[in-house]
């Protein structure tokens, strides 16, 4: 599904990202963990075209996408959600999920229709799904911070995504809403059958759902494999677990 | 804008009786009352073909006044020097001005921010030097005085038009056609395409992750926004029976763009209203004070400090807090 070969990105000779090999599979949920400034963000932004990488190239489904603006790697079917909640605060919820299928349904070229009759009901199916039906009609930027991260996750469903990629999904979340975040993620993974790849800090989430984890340290991938495996490397328990059972 | 818990007053069909009314005036009004309204309605055009890039895109231009300009000169040029109807010349002049600004936008979109703004401020000074230095075409520093009126005789035909003066028919022409304008102007910014443009503003990065090519959407509004001020430029050039190269000068662009922030550019009126009250408030001064840029500089530093959402901006709060006091109460 989405593959990664030798992808590395400098800044002004700083390497942020070295030599970065990760292969995703079709329907798997992957995590990349590292401590913080371990290259996770960047990396993200090299996949969905945010960055330019010095080297290498990004595949998914076998095709390159390496170097492609976001908005066409967007209609090749990766989501993606931001480390800081990205959504367009002043629109209501309703208007912001609409806005990216109206976008995916490749119709913001039509200046002539009354956008407002538009995607009601795929609007509100999908409002449904990630539990925001209720809110539809508030200001999206008025909305508490877990639901605005859950309205992040559905605009970046709206273009049906094959591969979501999300950067720390449940960053600032309290105990209790990240525990909501996580249910939601895996049911809508299994309903749409998503192939996911995430980042994230709390290694109790990580450990939950992940089938394969790649450990980031210093821009290197030090260790990839299935959670039992990872948790065993003697070099990730050294650099970032801490050594602790 | 928002439509959202209507009450009364923001069902009513204000920009019908606001229409109407302004129909009436070279009936009910003098000849200077037909004058002020010949230019607030092109001034509020202009204003809302701005507001399109700063209101709906969060594109901030400082150049607008290029697109305006050029609009002016086509039309005067095709009308005086080639004796081209107005009915061809006025498309031409939006279809001029968007050329202009389909070349030039292609390389403002490329930037951002303070550099976009740049940009669109040194293309405009680029068309001012040449539309001041081009004396065979443009004439120059001299400029093009003696733009004919469009042929209006037919509508003294019209019972009850009879009388009217020249100047009072092209006023009703200039009142069609902006109308015809910001009615367009007005779907675009509703249909799925405005809806991309708010989403570009709201945030430009989430808009190229739901697949919106952000340069592309960026340069076509840029271009409408130029035709459409091109039309505004045609009527103006008319209006003043001659195009000048102050047309093109860059405090033309610091005006527009001071009249589309007063009446707040958050609100599709907004523009308008500012347009007519910058306009009017210019016109009062004059005529009391040698000082009236002083005056005016500082009524409007008052109305920004008291509204910084615009005029408009502040009616709807106020109103929002009249309702609420009316039962409707929100908590906050």
């Amino acid at each position: 599904m989405l593959e990664v070969r030798g992808l590395s990105k400098s800044f002004a000779g700083f390497f942020a990202v070295t030599e970065v090999n990760l292969d995703v599979a079709q329907g798997q949920i992957a995590a990349v963990i590292g401590p913080n400034g371990a290259g996770k963000s960047t990396l993200f932004n090299l996949i969905t075209g945010h960055l330019q990488p010095t080297a290498g190239q990004v595949l998914v489904h076998g095709r390159d996408v390496t170097g492609m603006a976001p908005h066409r790697i967007c209609r090749m079917g990766m989501g993606r959600s931001f480390q800081r909640t990205n959504i367009f605060p002043k629109l209501t919820v309703f208007e912001n999920v609409q806005a990216a299928l109206l976008a995916h349904q490749g119709r913001g070229r039509n200046f002539w229709s009354r956008s407002q009759a538009l995607c009601r009901d795929e609007s509100a199916t999908l409002l449904a799904s990630i539990g925001l039906a209720d809110q539809a009609q508030m200001i999206a930027g008025t909305l508490s911070y877990g639901n605005q991260k859950q309205l992040e996750l559905g605009i970046a469903l709206a273009s049906d995504p094959k591969l979501l990629l999300l950067d720390e999904p449940t960053a600032g979340m309290s105990a209790s809403e990240t525990h909501e975040a996580i249910a939601l993620l895996e049911r809508i993974a299994k309903e749409r059958e998503l192939t996911l790849l995430f980042t994230e800090h709390d290694m109790a989430v990580v450990f939950s759902i992940a089938q394969k984890i790649a450990v980031m340290h210093q821009g290197r991938i030090i260790a990839d494999g299935s959670p039992t495996a990872v948790r065993a490397d003697a070099e990730v328990r050294r650099v970032y677990l801490g050594d602790r059972p | 804008m928002r439509w959202r818990g209507t009450p009364w007053y923001s069902r009513f069909p204000w920009m019908l009786v606001v229409f109407v009314a302004a129909f009436m005036v070279p009936w009910l009004g003098s000849r200077y009352d037909t004058f002020l309204g010949t230019q607030i309605a092109i001034d509020a055009l202009f204003a809302v073909s701005l507001n399109l890039l700063l209101g709906t895109t969060g594109l901030v231009s400082f150049g607008h006044v290029a697109y305006f300009g050029i609009g002016a000169y086509v039309c005067g040029i095709l009308m005086k020097t080639y004796g081209m109807p107005f009915a061809l010349a006025l498309p031409a002049a939006a279809l001029g001005a968007a050329a202009f600004a389909l070349v030039f936008g292609f390389f403002c979109v490329r930037l951002t921010k303070i550099y976009f703004a740049m940009l669109t401020l040194a293309f405009s000074q680029i068309v001012w030097a040449v539309c001041f230095k081009w004396n065979d075409v443009t004439g120059g520093d001299q400029g093009l005085p003696d733009v004919p009126y469009p042929a209006l005789d037919w509508m003294s035909a019209i019972p009850g038009f009879d009388n009217l003066r020249i100047a009072d028919q092209f006023y009703l022409l200039t009142l069609v056609v902006v109308v015809l304008s910001l009615a367009a102007i007005r779907r675009i910014v509703a249909s799925p395409f405005g809806r991309m443009l708010t989403a570009i503003r709201e945030n430009p990065e989430r808009a190229a992750f739901i697949g919106v090519d952000v340069r592309t959407y960026e340069l076509a509004v840029f271009v409408l926004a130029g035709g459409f001020a091109g039309i505004a430029g045609a009527l103006f050039g008319i209006f003043n029976r001659g195009v000048f190269a102050d047309y093109v000068y860059w405090p033309k662009s610091a005006e527009v763009m001071i009249m589309t922030i007063l009446g707040g550019i958050e609100y599709f009126w907004g523009p308008v209203v500012g347009a007519a009250t910058l306009v009017l408030l210019n016109q009062q001064i004059t005529s009391y004070t040698e000082y009236w840029p002083f005056v005016l500089g500082v009524i409007l530093l008052v109305l920004l400090f008291v509204f910084p959402g615009g005029i408009v901006g502040g009616i709807a709060a106020g109103l929002a807090r009249f309702g609420n006091r009316n039962g409707r109460r929100v908590s906050a």
